[in-house]
């Protein structure tokens, strides 16, 4: 393992590289495409050693705990589902973005919701290399919460 | 205990206490995003640019944490830099150790071996980047970053790297001058 500041940089100048040297579109397509690989990529590791999943909510399940917990060390707090496919994982103290902060509270939120896409890829990419192909999108809530949805297709 | 001995010493508290993160997510972010550079940019000599240019970024600020935890004072010479750089650096950060080799007093430069290079697991390089990509340039920018931040203007280079076959990662460090920091007008 490494320093966890070494990453939060990183994640800092992968963020800043995408929005300076393209459209914001553009950023966040390419960034939630980066989340993707790496995202299918850590699912594959993790899962490795595991007894398949047999249903879909055991996999959400997963992603809300052991997943999150490698990746934040944290659980997601809320999860909620509509039962049509659709789950909200609230994390209410979303550690990429905690340690971001900017004159107002809305420049703030404006600048977290860049360093928000990247995870949803790799939501997305983690889901898809257990078979669930999805859409993800994030929210900035209260911050520094925030809430991913994922929608099955 | 010697000075070395004290410095490893040093580097295994600070990682010790240090707030981790899993390191592969580190390591396959940063090939993510050697991989989109290689597709973005013209040339591998700018992918080594971009690369170096974001440790270049990290390093700025990285040199804060660094001093905030190491509590160690201005170094004396470069070689004790060196030291520094890779018994406490390389340790609280990346948690492996690395040693200093070919010490050149009149050059004024050294290198840094690493057995574990944190950023190279799992990654295998095409046979056509082999040649012109230094997949750990980042490495080089942080070093240069944090350096500078202490009045070392130093440059760096890949010597080595187990991705085109070498045995270890070999990172030159040579410097170029030492800073006066200038105070800016106003200033008091």
């Amino acid at each position: 393992d490494i320093a966890e500041t070494c990453f939060e940089y990183l994640n800092m100048e992968l963020v800043q590289y995408f929005f300076s040297t393209a459209t914001t579109e553009a950023a966040n397509y390419k960034l939630e495409k980066l989340g993707i690989r790496v995202g299918q990529k850590l699912a594959e590791r993790y899962t490795k050693d595991r007894p398949r999943f047999n249903e879909k909510i055991d996999i959400i399940k997963f992603i809300c705990k052991d997943f999150w917990i490698e990746l934040f060390k944290k659980q997601i707090d809320n999860l909620r589902t509509n039962h049509k496919g659709v789950y909200v994982l609230t994390d209410s103290k979303f550690r990429w973005i905690v340690r971001l902060s900017t004159d107002t509270n809305q420049n703030t939120k404006t600048e977290a919701e860049k360093y928000v896409v990247f995870p949803c890829g790799i939501i997305k990419g983690a889901l898809e290399s257990l078979g669930v192909q999805c859409v993800v999108k994030a929210e900035i809530g209260t911050f520094p919460a925030c809430s991913f949805t994922i929608k099955i297709s | 205990m010697n000075r070395n001995q004290n410095l490893q010493k040093l580097g295994e508290q600070a990682y010790n206490k240090i707030e981790k993160i899993n390191g592969e997510l580190f390591t396959l972010t940063y090939g993510a995003i050697v991989c989109q550079l290689i597709k973005e940019l013209d040339s591998l000599d700018e992918v080594n640019n971009q690369l170096d240019k974001m440790g270049y970024n990290i390093g700025l600020r990285l040199i804060d944490e660094f001093l905030a935890r190491s509590n160690l004072g201005r170094c004396r010479d470069i070689k004790e830099t060196a030291e520094v750089i890779t018994k406490v650096g390389f340790k609280m950060f990346f948690g492996v150790t690395a040693n200093v080799a070919n010490f050149n007093p009149k050059k004024q430069s050294f290198l840094i071996q690493l057995e574990d290079n944190p950023l190279i697991d799992f990654v295998e390089l095409p046979p056509q980047y082999k040649d012109k990509l230094s997949y750990s340039n980042l490495l080089c920018g942080v070093i240069r970053g944090a350096l500078e931040m202490v009045q070392m203007k130093v440059v760096c280079t890949i010597k080595k790297c187990p991705l085109k076959g070498d045995e270890i990662t070999e990172i030159k460090v040579k410097l170029i001058e030492i800073l006066t920091t200038e105070i800016p007008v106003g200033d008091e």
